[in-house]
């Protein structure tokens, strides 16, 4: 399967896939090029330049950036994943239930999506973060109830031209199961547009912790967060703006990836 | 026409509905004494004693049975009560009326400058070969790997702080709102080319558009009469999708460049738990984005008579 992925895959999704790759070692293993942990302050470093020692320099309190870089979008990742993870499987189940189940449950859901569909997203993330401030799990709550509602319609639409086609009446015909049905049939049909939806998903799940992380109401100090990293850093430009430019740097990279492996070949 | 506003009506009321609910939870759910924080607030750190604590309890009704004071919220919310914001005192309406200008101002601008930006460059990368195409393809995918808000610290730190060109923050003269409706602009902008383009070589490539070729019209006129109408539908139509991407940049750009709108207002209630304008705006962007999202229906409308036919 795996091979068979890479064959199909276009140059831009290898590109973006080997980033992402690239990143997560990074956020997997780069605790160890430091010194010390993201915590441990190196007062008598402070502002440091990269070096042998700091690879990334160190920030305004002396702790290693290398060390705080890694956690950062190591939490990144986490948050992404635990978000697609969740509200595709919410989005998937529920949009393959509304377009094969009858009229019934189709109309009660639309009522929800309509509901959901009349805030913008990062609006009900921020009353969310307002409610229980500087939690992940609540953020990750809020981002997952969001989104869910991408994949649903998607899926919905998907599937009830599938559940029309001849090929899988006459399957129904046969006497095959649901289960089978599903995977032989509906699946397939879906499957691009979810893959495509969980890519960009996973980096709008970023972004929007990185953004609520810049207008401090997301995650709060001392936690390494990408967005929180750029306001503490910022007031430090002129003395040492290489710091600024890390953070930036890795959420651009994160999200380009994420946009290079879902797009589709143009 | 009822096909386009009763769902729409439906979306307002679920506005209010939703961030009534929401707020409330937020009411109940704060941690720590929240009389006791709001004292602090309006009496500052210093003079705040347990009495005023109980004073504002008191004035604020904050010690009610929870589902009654759930109806009461809602009820309040739907006659358009927005009550006074917990900082300064001042009604919850006044503070609103005075942001949404400076956020409508902004909005719009940045629109303005998005369509300079997307039309000419879409129509480039129509009409000019694969090499052009390429390269503006390249463009719109690095500035959409940069949030927003990303963009406009780099517009920052090039123009205002390296060049000293524009004023880093604030309002008031024309310059300030240049580097913040740039920044809104071009991250806009970065999706959008590319809907010009589809739709400009969906055009270009149809047999009405050959024929009227054929039949020996000018190219000028020919993208006039024919061309013109067919590309602006999904561009007016994917312009209802960016209003979630718009309203999402304004609050950043907003609160990044201390732009006075509701976006700012927003994240700094939010920071201060400042309720009933945490409400209040929350209920704005609501509104403003199904309105908004309406209008653009009603263009759609307009812009296709086939749309018109059905209905």
């Amino acid at each position: 399967m795996m091979v068979s992925l890479l064959k199909h895959a276009t140059f831009g999704q290898k590109c973006g896939g080997l980033l992402l790759l690239v990143l997560l070692a990074f956020a997997l293993f780069g605790n160890g090029l430091a010194p010390n942990d993201g915590a441990y302050q190196d007062l008598d470093a402070i502002l440091a330049p990269p070096s042998e020692t700091h690879w990334l320099g160190t920030d305004h309190f002396g702790r290693s950036m290398v060390a705080r870089m890694a956690d950062a979008i190591r939490l990144s990742f986490m948050l992404g994943v635990l978000c697609v993870v969740t509200s595709s499987i919410i989005g998937v189940s529920l949009g393959v239930w509304a377009a094969w189940s009858g009229k019934k449950v189709d109309a009660v859901l639309n009522v929800f999506v309509n509901i959901l569909l009349a805030l913008p997203g990062l609006v009900i993330v921020l009353l969310f973060a307002a409610i229980v401030p500087g939690s992940f799990f609540v953020l990750y709550l809020a981002i997952s109830l969001v989104q869910w509602v991408e994949y649903f319609r998607v899926v919905r639409a998907v599937t009830k031209t599938t559940v029309d086609s001849p090929a899988m009446q006459s399957s129904q015909m046969m006497g095959f199961g649901r289960w089978y049905l599903f995977k032989r049939h509906i699946w397939p049909a879906i499957a691009p547009s979810v893959f495509t939806l969980a890519t960009f998903g996973c980096a709008t799940a970023i972004l929007t912790m990185a953004s609520l992380g810049f207008v401090y109401v997301g995650m709060q100090p001392p936690l390494a967060e990408l967005g929180l990293m750029m306001v503490e850093l910022f007031p430090y430009y002129s003395d040492a703006p290489w710091l600024l430019a890390e953070p930036l740097i890795a959420i651009a990279l994160l999200v380009l990836g994420f946009h290079l492996l879902g797009r589709k070949s143009s | 026409m009822k096909k386009i506003f009763f769902p729409r009506l439906f979306q307002l009321l679920s506005v209010i509905w939703g961030v009534g609910t929401l707020t409330f939870i937020l009411m109940r759910a704060l941690p720590g004494d929240m009389a006791y924080r709001i004292a602090a607030s309006r009496y500052g750190q210093d003079n705040v004693s347990s009495d005023a604590a109980d004073l504002v309890r008191q004035e604020l009704n904050l010690d009610q049975g929870a589902v009654v004071t759930y109806f009461s919220w809602l009820k309040e919310l739907l006659q358009g009560n927005l009550g006074r914001s917990l900082v300064s005192d001042e009604p919850v309406w006044q503070i609103l009326q005075h942001m949404l200008g400076h956020s409508l101002l902004l909005a719009s601008v940045a629109l303005f400058l998005s369509f300079f930006i997307a039309i000419p460059l879409g129509l480039l990368g129509a009409t000019f070969g694969k090499k052009v195409d390429q390269g503006i393809v390249v463009f719109s995918t690095t500035i959409r790997a940069m949030p927003v808000f990303v963009v406009g610290l780099i517009f920052i730190l090039v123009f205002s702080i390296h060049w000293n060109w524009l004023p880093v923050a604030g309002f008031g003269s024309p310059e300030h709102i240049v580097l913040p409706a740039l920044s809104l602009a071009f991250t806009l902008a970065a999706i959008s080319n590319r809907v010009v383009r589809n739709a400009a070589i969906k055009a270009f490539y149809a047999p009405f558009y050959r024929f009227a070729q054929i039949k020996g019209l000018s190219s000028g006129r020919t993208f006039l009469r024919h061309g013109s109408r067919h590309i602006a539908l999904p561009v007016v139509a994917f312009l209802g999708i960016q209003l979630v991407g718009m309203i999402e940049g304004i609050v950043m750009i907003e609160s990044l460049f201390s732009w006075p709108g509701i976006g700012h207002g927003l994240a700094h209630a939010i920071f201060a738990r400042d309720i009933p304008v945490i409400q209040g705006a929350a209920l704005l962007m609501g509104i403003l984005f199904v309105v908004l999202n309406t209008l653009v229906d009603l263009v759609c409308y307009r812009l296709d008579p086939r749309a018109r036919r059905q209905a």
